[in-house]
C-alpha cells in the first residue's frame, strides 16, 4: 500500500512537471496551430541560465531558487526571438507542414547550439541544491518539501493562467486571436503583439518547469528538453490541445502512467505506454480529452 | 507519347548498363587499392541506404504531403529483421561463411523479407495514423516510432541486451548480415542493385495512376475525393509502399554496420541516421522531386563526412571548429534558410530525366535569352 502512494505521489509530482510544459504547449498551438518543438529546448535555456545565475542569486544573499527570474526572463527573450526570426516570416509564406518542419529546425538548432558553445559544453553539469531537502512523513509515506511544492507551484500556475486567460484584456485577445485572426484584427486586437506575448508566457513557463525538473534530478544536459518535451505535448494533446485545464489534466494523467508503469511493470517500458496513450487517444478522439471535435471547413 | 515512354526506357536501360560496365571495370582496376576498399565503399554502402531512405521518404513527406517523423522505426525493423533472419539461416547451417550461392540467396531473401515486414507493420500502423492529418499525423508517426524502437530494445534476443551488446554482436559480425571490408568490395552489387531497384520501382509508382492520386490529394484533399479518388485507400497505399523501401534500407544498413543498436533509429540523436534528419535530407532535396532526395542523400553524406573526417574542420579556429565539431547545427540553419527562401526545397518539384534533359537546357536557355532581350528592350525604352 505504501508503495502504492509512494508511487502515486511520485507520478504527481512527474505529472505537475510535464503540466507545466505542456501549459506552455498549449498557449502556442492554441494560439498559432504550431507545434512549437523547441519548447522542449527551451526548458535547456532555463536549465542552464540557473546554473549560470544560481550563484549570482546567492552572492546577493538570496535564495537559489530566486534564480528562476532570470530564467524566465531569458527563456521569454528566446521564445519571442524564435517567434519573430524564424517561426512569423515563415508562417506569413509558408504552408503548417514548412511551419512544423521549421520548429524541428530551430530545437535542431538550440539543442547543438548549445553543445557548441564552449561554457555550456557537451557535458553534463550538475546543479547545487535548489530548494532545501527535508520532509514529512504521514503513516510510512514520505512526501518531500520539493515535491509539495512543485504540485502546489503548478496547481497556482495553472489557475492563475486560466484566471488571465479568462479575465484580463491580453488574455482575452489570445483566445480572440486563437479562434479568428480577422475578426480579431477587426476589433482592434494586435495579432502580431498578442503572438510575442503568448510566445514570451508560454516560454517564461517552461523556466518554472526547469526549476521543478532540477529539484528533482539536479543534471543539466543539452538534449534535456527532447524527451521531456515530446512527453509534455503527448500529455497536452491527451488533455486536448489549446485548453489550459486539459495540459494540466494530460500531464497529470502522463505523470501516473509513467511512475505506474515504471514501479509495476518495467521502467524501460515506460516510454512505450505513454505513447500508446497518445496513439489510443489520437484514434479514438483526435480533440483530446476535454476537446471538442470541430468539423472540416470546406 | 507512349512512343516517348518506351524510348525513355530504352535510353534509361542503355546507361545503366553501360554504368554498370564501367563500375565492373573500375572495380577491378581499384579493387585492390585501399583507399577504394577502406573509403569508397563503405560510403557507397552508406549512400545507398541513405538514398533508399530519403526517397521513400519524399513519397509521404513530398507527394502525399503528410509529415511523417517515424520513417526510422520502419528502417529499424528492416534492420532488425534482415539480422536475425540471416542469424537463425546460419545457424540452421544453410550457409557457413560469406560466400556462395546459399549466401547471395540468403542475402537478397533477407533484404527481401526486411521489406516486407516493414511494410506489414507500416500496414499497421497506417490504418489507423492516417485517419488524422498534419500536425497530429506527424505526432502520431513520432509516437509509433518511438514505440517500434522502444519494442525492439525490450525483445531479449534483439534489443539492448541482444544485438546491440556482446555476444550476439559479434555473431552478427562474424555470421550475419555484418560485413567487413572485403565482403562490403564483394557484395557492392548488392547494394547498388537493389538501390538502382528501389529507385525505379520509386519512379514508376509516382508516374503511374497511383502518383498522379497521390499528387490530387497533396494538393487538395477535398477536391481529390470529390473527383472520385479513394483518398484513404492510396493514403495508406503510399505509407506502406514507402515503409517497404525503408525496410530494405533497414536490410542494408545491417549489412553496412556490424553492429545494430537501436539508438540510431531514434527520433533524434547527434549523428546522421535518425528520423529528423531524414526529414532534413527530403526537404532540402526537394519535398516532390526524388531527383532532389538522392543528390541530397548524396551530398549530405558527403558533407557529413567531411565535418567528421576533414582536415580543414580541425583546422578551423576556435568557436568555428566548435560548430562544426555539432554538424546537425550547420544542418539546421542551412534547413531554416531553404524553408525560407524556397519552401519546397532546392529542387522543388524537378525530376531529372536523361530523355528530357537536353529539351529542358534547351528551354531554360530560350527562357534566358528572352529574359535579356526583354531586359535589353526595358533599357533601350528608357
Amino acid at each position: 500500500m505504501s508503495t502504492f502512494i509512494q508511487t502515486l505521489i511520485v507520478g504527481l509530482r512527474l505529472g505537475s512537471i510535464y503540466a507545466l510544459v505542456a501549459l506552455g504547449y498549449t498557449m502556442v498551438y492554441g494560439i498559432i496551430r504550431l507545434i512549437n518543438f523547441a519548447h522542449g529546448d527551451f526548458i535547456m535555456v532555463g536549465g542552464y541560465t540557473m546554473i549560470f545565475t544560481i550563484p549570482l542569486a546567492l552572492a546577493m544573499g538570496l535564495p537559489a531558487w530566486t534564480s528562476v527570474v532570470f530564467a524566465i526572463l531569458c527563456c521569454a527573450l528566446v521564445g519571442m526571438t524564435t517567434e519573430l526570426v524564424a517561426y512569423r516570416p515563415i508562417r506569413k509564406k509558408g504552408t503548417s507542414m514548412t511551419a512544423l518542419i521549421t520548429a524541428i529546425a530551430v530545437s535542431m538548432l538550440l539543442e547543438n547550439l548549445a553543445q557548441a558553445i564552449p561554457a555550456i559544453g557537451p557535458n553534463p553539469v550538475v546543479a547545487s541544491q535548489i530548494f532545501s531537502t527535508g520532509g514529512f512523513s504521514i503513516a510510512g509515506v514520505t512526501m518531500e518539501w520539493t515535491t509539495v511544492s512543485t504540485i502546489v507551484i503548478s496547481a497556482v500556475v495553472m489557475v492563475v493562467l486560466y484566471q488571465f486567460t479568462q479575465k484580463t484584456k491580453l488574455g482575452r485577445a489570445m483566445r480572440c486571436v486563437s479562434e479568428d485572426k480577422e475578426a480579431s484584427i477587426l476589433m482592434g486586437i494586435n495579432v502580431n503583439r498578442t503572438i510575442v506575448l503568448t510566445f514570451a508566457i508560454g516560454s517564461g513557463l517552461s523556466a518554472v518547469a526547469a526549476l521543478m525538473y532540477m529539484a528533482q534530478y539536479p543534471k543539466v544536459y543539452t538534449t534535456m528538453g527532447m524527451m521531456l518535451g515530446l512527453k509534455a505535448f503527448v500529455a497536452a494533446v491527451l488533455g486536448g490541445i489549446g485548453i489550459i485545464p486539459g495540459a494540466m489534466l494530460g500531464g497529470l494523467i502522463i505523470g501516473l502512467v509513467e511512475s505506474f508503469t515504471t514501479s509495476y511493470v518495467s521502467s524501460s517500458m515506460a516510454d512505450t505506454f505513454v505513447f500508446l496513450i497518445l496513439i489510443i487517444v489520437l484514434i479514438i478522439k483526435p480533440a483530446g480529452i476535454l476537446g471538442k471535435n470541430v468539423g472540416e471547413k470546406v | 507519347m507512349k512512343k516517348r515512354t518506351g524510348k525513355g526506357y530504352i535510353i534509361n536501360t542503355a546507361v545503366i548498363a553501360v554504368i554498370i560496365v564501367a563500375f565492373a571495370f573500375i572495380k577491378s582496376a581499384f579493387g585492390g587499392n585501399e583507399q577504394f576498399r577502406l573509403i569508397i565503399v563503405p560510403s557507397l554502402w552508406q549512400c545507398c541506404y541513405l538514398i533508399i531512405l530519403a526517397a521513400s521518404l519524399n513519397l509521404i513527406l513530398g507527394f502525399l504531403g503528410q509529415l511523417s517523423l517515424g520513417h526510422c522505426g520502419f528502417m529499424a525493423i528492416g534492420a532488425y529483421a534482415a539480422a536475425l533472419i540471416s542469424l537463425a539461416f546460419q545457424r540452421a547451417g544453410v550457409f557457413t561463411e560469406k560466400a556462395g550461392p546459399a549466401f547471395v540467396l540468403v542475402l537478397i531473401g533477407c533484404i527481401l523479407a526486411a521489406g516486407i515486414l516493414a511494410a506489414l507493420v507500416g500496414l499497421l500502423v497506417g490504418i489507423p495514423a492516417l485517419r488524422l492529418k498534419g500536425d497530429y499525423l506527424a505526432i502520431i508517426t513520432l509516437g509509433f516510432g518511438m514505440i517500434i524502437v522502444n519494442i525492439i530494445n525490450n525483445i531479449p534476443f534483439a534489443g539492448q541486451e541482444g544485438l546491440s551488446l556482446g555476444s550476439a554482436s559479434a555473431s552478427l559480425y562474424k555470421n550475419g548480415l555484418g560485413f567487413g571490408t572485403a565482403s562490403k568490395v564483394t557484395y557492392l552489387w548488392v547494394a547498388l542493385i537493389v538501390t538502382l531497384i528501389c529507385l525505379t520501382m520509386m519512379f514508376m509508382f509516382i508516374r503511374s495512376k497511383y502518383g498522379r492520386a497521390i499528387k490530387a490529394i497533396r494538393d487538395d484533399e477535398i477536391a481529390a475525393s470529390a473527383s472520385g479518388i479513394n483518398t484513404s485507400y492510396y493514403k495508406i497505399f503510399t505509407f506502406t509502399f514507402s515503409a517497404f523501401f525503408a525496410g530494405i534500407a533497414g536490410a542494408l544498413y545491417a549489412c553496412a554496420n556490424a553492429t545494430l543498436s537501436t539508438s540510431s533509429f531514434a527520433f533524434t540523436n547527434g549523428g546522421i541516421l535518425n528520423s529528423t534528419f531524414i526529414v532534413v535530407m527530403v526537404v532540402l532535396g526537394g519535398m516532390g522531386s526524388l531527383t532532389g532526395s538522392v543528390v541530397s542523400a548524396i551530398v549530405m553524406f558527403f558533407v557529413n563526412y567531411q565535418i567528421k573526417n576533414g582536415l580543414w574542420v580541425k583546422s578551423l579556429p576556435g568557436f568555428l571548429g566548435g560548430i562544426f565539431a555539432y554538424p546537425m547545427l550547420v544542418y539546421a540553419i542551412i534547413l531554416i534558410a531553404v524553408i525560407m527562401f524556397r519552401p519546397r526545397g532546392i529542387f522543388g518539384t524537378y525530376e531529372f530525366s536523361l530523355l528530357n534533359f537536353v529539351r529542358d537546357i534547351k528551354e531554360h536557355r530560350a527562357k534566358k535569352a528572352l529574359q535579356k532581350a526583354g531586359n535589353k528592350e526595358a533599357k533601350s525604352n528608357d
